[in-house]
């Protein structure tokens, strides 16, 4: 069984944690004791029914405020796959935690109000979908039953959403017409909606197609961190643990070592006490090399017939995350996955209005912003662009002022 | 070309271990918190994939309330002995002793709560920057909210308001002096994640978590095990039942279940049919519907 994580794009107002809760309650995923503390609770829905959408507020604040303003994190599973939702605030001033939330998720599901159709909203949500690559889409056109289930609403609302799917190059978009609140497909498939012939949500979300093949050209392993024992019967071991970021690595591939540039071959992988032939993207493992090279963390090991970008001067996407405006007068502190250098920001070529898509000409930076910067870093970087493979091709910014993590940074080109 | 996919128990794994390594190349002076549950049981399991057969880059520390199952105390010595790591031990009776903290008073009187006294004072007395827990995002609601690394203020507040943004898997651990991080590995494991890793990897566990003959009383819907840590009055009736616990911590205020399994295999098939919540056995959620949110905002695990 193999695990999906997702996240959910839209406001309370779109029905999202009702959606949320709903997905739960219909595959028995909340427990008798969780369900007692709901009925207690005093919010209802107007028929007296539970409202589901408590289910996914966790701090007093959202309570009190019947909205979202951190990611939540829920867990469910059916037979077929395990799923992790990360539940993201739609607000624009939450824009940051939406993008938190939606960095690690391969699916994202965009709710429509099918009473108002694609709004300023929708198209925001959908810019960051794409912004950070996520790779599949579903858009639900939620609350069908206020628009009496009709095939008429859908068909103009899914018109209208492709031109928009187009304009972002989004690929893999799915639409499914729903009900939060009544249920339909959500779990079940409805019976008020007879000409949608799709599948359910949940059904969708169980047999999308998340896997991928191995890529032995986009080997990637940041060193975390060097196992050296030094006892007596194993006085020369040495090996490189780290998590394979994307990419396949082999027993006698021939690895760089980056920055330093120095080659070697994988003399023997070992994933704790087990020594596979090969490794793949995602898995924790422990490399050792034939020849006895100085490599630290901070340092990557990558394929060496296909080398990763170089450069100490990058033109990145950027969202800005904290309340301190963006400083081109100061060092800021960039991580590259384990690695972590100085960094100034050189130019800001442009910021985009996320509500129209528009590119504007910029002289700040503040929270939530997102545009397009040119950093130079202090150490060059070996980096892919994010277009080419995610998992190398971002990293966040840190004020070392505050050591708060201040921006998230999605690599696109060498700067000149 | 064929395609690959982890399975989600090595895919949480895997995550964990990325996790851990991080904490040893970020921190200086990082410890994992130990409780002799299942779950720090599972993060020593993890630790033991991520740096052996190097040493584990920190030690275990356990925060004792004195009011411990004598099986857990028995399984954490003896655990300490086969993997040869160093363990601290944090006492709340030396606290009390040392007029930090007050006893509860009163029939549902916990040393629970004075937990957290000890545990600051020992991340202060040992400098440590880094503390790895076992808590579970799927485990309440507040946690389902905080980050895998969580930072402290020097008092060991967590600020809900004021989390740094976790992206991608890249984490954050810069600190100012004073401050720390909790770090939490297995964020995004669910319990019955945990049991059919333990499963899977064939871990050990103490006894208590396995059906077994003792006296209890019920409290507030609860059983609980009798034992002199409850302050029991003749209302109390000691009942004789078979019991298993579904979470290991302060005998005051961790509850049993009545259980007929002494399984492993019959603990997963229970637990996947379960109506009950973990922390619904926990007497100390059961304060207001903020309760972890405060405990975790005062310095809580």
């Amino acid at each position: 069984m193999n695990l999906l994580k997702f996240f959910t794009a839209g406001s309370v107002d779109d029905g999202k944690s009702t959606l949320i809760g709903r997905l739960l309650y219909d595959t028995d995923s909340i427990l008798a004791d969780q369900l007692e503390a709901l009925q207690q609770s005093n919010r209802k829905n107007d028929d007296g029914s539970i409202d589901l959408a408590i289910l996914t507020d966790g701090l007093r604040a959202e309570r009190e405020q019947g909205i979202t303003i951190d990611v939540a994190y829920k867990y469910f599973q059916t037979e077929k796959r395990k799923f992790i939702i990360a539940d993201t605030p739609g607000h624009i001033q939450y824009t940051r935690n939406m993008i938190t939330g939606a960095s690690t998720a391969k699916l994202a599901i965009i709710l429509i109000d099918a009473r108002n159709g694609v709004i300023e909203q929708t198209i925001r949500h959908s810019y960051l979908v794409s912004l950070l690559g996520i790779e599949h889409v579903v858009v639900c056109l939620n609350k069908m039953d206020m628009v009496d289930f009709s095939e008429e609403v859908f068909n103009t609302i899914t018109d209208r959403y492709r031109t928009l799917a187009a304009d972002l190059s989004l690929k893999d978009v799915t639409f499914i017409p729903i009900s939060a609140l009544k249920g339909d497909n959500v779990v079940n498939e409805s019976e008020h909606m007879p000409w949608y012939k799709g599948q359910s949500l949940l059904h969708f979300l169980e047999n999308v197609d998340v896997e991928t093949g191995p890529d032995y050209n986009l080997a990637r392993m940041p060193v975390q961190w060097v196992v050296r024992p030094q006892t007596d019967e194993l006085h020369d071991y040495r090996g490189y643990a780290g998590r394979v970021l994307s990419g396949s690595f082999n027993v006698n591939d021939k690895v760089t070592v980056l920055p330093s540039g120095t080659s070697s071959v994988i003399e023997r992988i070992e994933i704790f006490d087990q020594t596979p032939s090969e490794v793949h993207a995602g898995q924790s493992v422990t490399l050792h090399l034939k020849d006895n090279i100085d490599i630290s963390r901070g340092d990557v090991l990558v394929n060496s017939d296909h080398l990763p970008q170089n450069s100490q001067l990058i033109e990145a996407d950027v969202c800005w995350m904290d309340k301190r405006p963006l400083d081109e007068s100061i060092t800021y502190l960039l991580q590259h996955n384990s690695k972590v250098t100085k960094c100034k920001i050189r130019e800001i070529i442009h910021k985009v209005d996320i509500n129209t898509l528009e590119k504007q000409e910029a002289y700040d930076f503040k929270l939530n912003d997102i545009g397009r910067i040119v950093i130079k870093t202090a150490d060059a970087l070996a980096f892919d662009f994010y277009t080419d493979n995610k998992a190398n091709g971002a990293a966040i910014l840190i004020d070392s002022r505050t050591n708060l993590t201040v921006a998230a940074l999605m690599f696109r080109a060498i700067a000149d | 070309m064929s395609k690959y996919n982890l399975d989600y128990l090595d895919e949480l794994e895997a995550e964990a271990i990325h996790i851990l390594r991080e904490v040893a190349g970020q921190f200086e002076k990082p410890a994992l918190l130990f409780s002799g549950g299942k779950d720090s049981i599972t993060l020593v399991r993890l630790a033991e994939k991520a740096f052996r057969p190097g040493k584990f880059p920190f030690p275990l520390v356990h925060i004792d309330t004195g009011h411990n199952f004598e099986e857990t105390i028995t399984y954490r010595d003896k655990m300490i002995e086969r993997i040869g790591e160093k363990l601290i031990v944090g006492s709340v009776q030396d606290s009390i002793d040392q007029g930090k903290v007050v006893e509860q008073k009163g029939k549902n009187a916990s040393r629970n709560s004075l937990q957290t006294v000890t545990l600051l004072d020992t991340i202060a007395a040992h400098g440590f920057d880094a503390c790895i827990g076992g808590a579970r995002r799927d485990e309440e609601k507040a946690r389902a909210k905080e980050r895998i690394f969580s930072v402290r203020d020097e008092f060991g507040q967590w600020d809900p308001k004021r989390q740094r943004p976790e992206l991608w898997n890249i984490y954050n651990g810069k600190i100012h002096k004073g401050e720390n991080v909790r770090v939490f590995p297995i964020s995004n494991w669910t319990e019955l994640d945990v049991w059919n890793y333990i499963r899977r990897e064939n871990i050990e566990l103490p006894s208590i978590y396995f059906a077994h003959e003792r006296d209890v009383i019920t409290r507030n819907g609860q059983l609980m095990a009798a034992s002199p840590f409850l302050n029991m009055d003749e209302e109390d009736i000691v009942e004789h039942k078979k019991v298993r616990f579904r979470t290991v911590g302060d005998m005051s205020c961790t509850a049993a279940v009545e259980s007929d399994a002494d399984q492993l295999e019959d603990i997963i098939a229970e637990i996947s049919a379960s109506k009950i919540s973990e922390r619904g056995a926990r007497m100390d959620d059961k304060v207001s519907e903020a309760a972890m949110e405060d405990r975790k905002k005062g310095g809580y695990f």
